[in-house]
Parts: structure tokens; C-alpha cells; sequence
């Protein structure tokens, strides 16, 4: 049955995707593939545009296949099953979290994690930028106006609080990069 | 009655301005959660990216239903996460089922070729915040600066590693320090 076998292959993925939505991306497609819901190429298309939508890649991901095997109802229920992991271990955690805190161990781990989790956010965001405007897979080739709109952000999300001026909120700061999109590329 | 409504709006708004996963999220729930409606703390906020790198599932959902506890417990997880994924189902549903051709409209191409030079810009500017809320002693920043390199060489080099490797060499680190402490403490 299509219903329980959507609900059940996102459940999975949503059980075992560590580490975000680009790290996920593999055993999304190992689970996609081997039910034979859609084809490698489709899968690709599906996950541009998962990428090019607002909200997290994996819950767009599971909305876009449950809906084109199965309608509202298989959309519905490929996005809870993705969705439902993640909110039942996070509530989990909260229950405990408070005593945890107050275990010297736990409090050592954590300690340590948390610079390491920041250094993987910088390396992503670095690598995510440099990426951006040039090709790190292939020919290292520049995307000069590409490397253009991200000078312009860089300048506006970091040069404000050096001359003491608020902050940028990023939702604006998302708003201006698809203006200079339309700007640099045209309609 | 009224933070439920609140959550629930609150994270509608994060879900539908983020652009490119989980990771460019962060600076937009810190924006809004920490420095504007101040729900939880920058110490908070680093708690919950930890424990969200270390569990599965999109980090935007560990993010909605830690704040939606805090603020109003099991119903407001609820409020928070429903409210972050609604955006997301609602366009892909308009997407699946009216444009067949969604990339190859010339706006959106355009739009998202500049967004997605943000979305690195947002993520850089999400680990700045947290740098800049962390104590910083030699151990913090040595931990810091090796799990940046180490990552930088899996996705440059593409290794078969993956960020959780780097996460469970580090928790492995934590024990290790602890124990070191224990025995100190101990022989005292």
C-alpha cells in the first residue's frame, strides 16, 4: 500500500539523517530509489527545487514525492513521518535536559561539542560561499557575477556592526540577494 | 492562548524566508527568537544546535519544537513545529501541482541565483554570533579550529566522512576530558 509505504520510508529517513539535509541526501535516495517511487533523474529535479523553496530540504523533499505518488494524503503523511523523529527525540531530550545539565559528565561532552559544532557550521558556511561562484567539483572556474553578489552581501551582513549600525536581519538580507539576483541575471 | 498563536506565526515566518536547509535557518531562529521575541538565550540557542547536530531529522525541526517547549510546553513544540513546516508544505503542494516547468521560469531562476550566494553569508554569520557568545579559552578554540579544518577538507576533498564523524570525535574528547578531570580529582 503506497500510504504506509511513503509513511514508513520517510519515518526512516527521518530517523537516521544526521547531520542536516545535504549530509541526508544519499539515504534519501537510497530509500526513493529502492521503493522505485520516482527515477534518478526526477529525484534530482525534485531536490532543486527542494533546495530553491523556502523551509528545511528534507520536509520540502518529502512533501514533493509523497504528493506526486499519492496526492494531499501522501504528501500529508511523507511530511509528518519526516518530521515526527526529529520532534519526538528533541521532546525527549527536553524532558531530561534540565537533570542532565546538572550531570558533570554530560555537561564536559557538551562543552566540548559546542565548539566543535560551531567549527562545522563555519566550514559550511565557508565552503557553502565559496561555492557559490566557483566550481569546487570541477574546472575552479569563477562566476564573476556571482562572486559580485557575494562581496555585496559579505559587506552588508558584516560591515554594519563594525560602524556600530545595527544588523541586518537575514530575512532582509535574503529579500536583497534575490533583488540583486533579478538585477544581475534579468527577468 | 496567545504565545500558541504567536509560536505558531512566529515560525511560519522562519520557514517561509529560508532558503537552502537547516544550517541558514540558525541565523534566522537566532534573529528572531534570541535578540527579538527573547524566548531563549544565545546559551540556549547553542545547546539546541548541539543537540540538533547530534540527533537526526531537519535541524529546523529540533530548533521549532525546543523553543515551542520552553515557551509553552508539549502544545507549543506542536504550534512551533507545525507552524516552520506549513510553508514548506504549502509551496511544494502549489509547485507539484500547478508549474511542471518551476526552474525554467527566468524570475526564479534569477532570484535564487542570488540567494543562494546568501545562504553560505547566513550560515558564516550563524557561526559568528555563537563564536562571539562563547568563552574562549586555548581548549574551546583549539576544538573549534580542528573541527573547522576537518570539515573544509571532507566537503573540498570529498571524503567519506561526514559531519558526524566529526561530532562523535569530539563527544569521544568530552569523555576523555572528563576522565582525565575524574582522576585528578580523585588522586587529590
Amino acid at each position: 500500500m503506497i500510504y504506509l509505504d511513503l509513511f514508513l520510508g520517510f519515518l526512516k529517513v527521518g530517523c537516521f539523517a544526521f547531520g542536516g539535509a545535504y549530509a541526508a541526501i544519499p539515504l534519501i535516495r537510497d530509500v526513493v530509489l529502492s521503493y522505485g517511487w520516482v527515477t534518478d533523474e526526477t529525484l534530482t529535479y525534485m531536490i532543486a527545487v527542494s533546495e530553491m523553496t523556502p523551509g528545511p530540504i528534507m520536509v520540502n523533499l518529502a512533501t514533493y514525492i509523497g504528493r506526486s505518488q499519492a496526492g494531499f494524503l501522501g504528501a500529508f503523511l511523507a511530511t509528518f513521518a519526516v518530521v515526527f523523529p526529529a520532534f519526538l527525540i528533541m521532546l525527549l531530550c527536553m524532558f531530561v535536559f534540565n537533570s542532565l545539565m546538572k550531570n558533570k559528565c554530560f555537561r564536559t561532552v557538551i562543552g566540548t561539542l559546542k565548539p566543535s559544532v560551531v567549527g562545522l557550521i563555519l566550514a559550511i558556511g565557508l565552503y557553502m560561499t565559496a561555492e557559490a561562484f566557483i566550481d569546487l567539483k570541477g574546472s575552479f572556474s569563477l562566476d564573476f557575477k556571482a562572486l559580485a553578489i557575494t562581496v555585496i552581501l559579505l559587506a552588508a551582513a558584516f560591515l554594519p556592526p563594525v560602524f556600530g549600525k545595527k544588523k541586518i536581519s537575514p530575512i532582509t538580507l535574503i529579500i536583497f540577494s534575490a533583488v540583486l539576483g533579478i538585477v544581475f541575471c534579468g527577468v | 492562548m496567545r504565545i500558541l498563536v504567536d509560536l505558531f506565526l512566529t515560525f511560519m515566518k522562519i520557514g517561509f524566508f529560508t532558503f537552502g536547509g537547516g544550517y541558514a535557518m540558525l541565523s534566522v531562529i537566532e534573529d528572531n527568537c534570541v535578540e527579538k521575541k527573547k524566548w531563549i538565550t544565545h546559551d540556549d540557542m547553542m545547546n539546541v544546535t548541539v543537540i540538533a547536530e547530534s540527533t537526526p531529522g531537519p535541524i529546523a525541526i529540533n530548533c521549532a519544537t525546543f523553543v515551542g517547549y520552553r515557551q509553552a510546553g508539549i502544545l507549543g513544540s506542536i504550534m512551533a513545529t507545525a507552524g516552520i513546516v506549513m510553508p514548506s508544505f504549502l509551496v511544494i503542494l502549489l509547485i507539484s501541482g500547478v508549474l511542471d516547468n518551476f526552474l525554467e521560469i527566468q524570475v526564479v531562476k534569477s532570484a535564487f541565483f542570488g540567494i543562494k550566494c546568501a545562504v553560505g553569508v547566513l550560515i558564516i554569520s550563524a557561526a559568528v554570533t555563537m563564536i562571539k557568545n562563547m568563552k574562549k579559552k586555548p581548549f574551546t578554540i583549539a576544538v573549534l579550529s580542528v573541527s573547522t579544518l576537518a570539515m573544509l577538507a571532507i566537503d573540498v576533498f570529498s571524503l567519506r566522512f561526514s559531519a558526524i564523524t566529526i561530532i562523535i570525535a569530539a563527544a569521544v574528547l568530552g569523555f576523555a576530558v572528563f576522565a582525565v578531570k575524574w582522576k585528578k580529582e580523585e588522586s587529590r
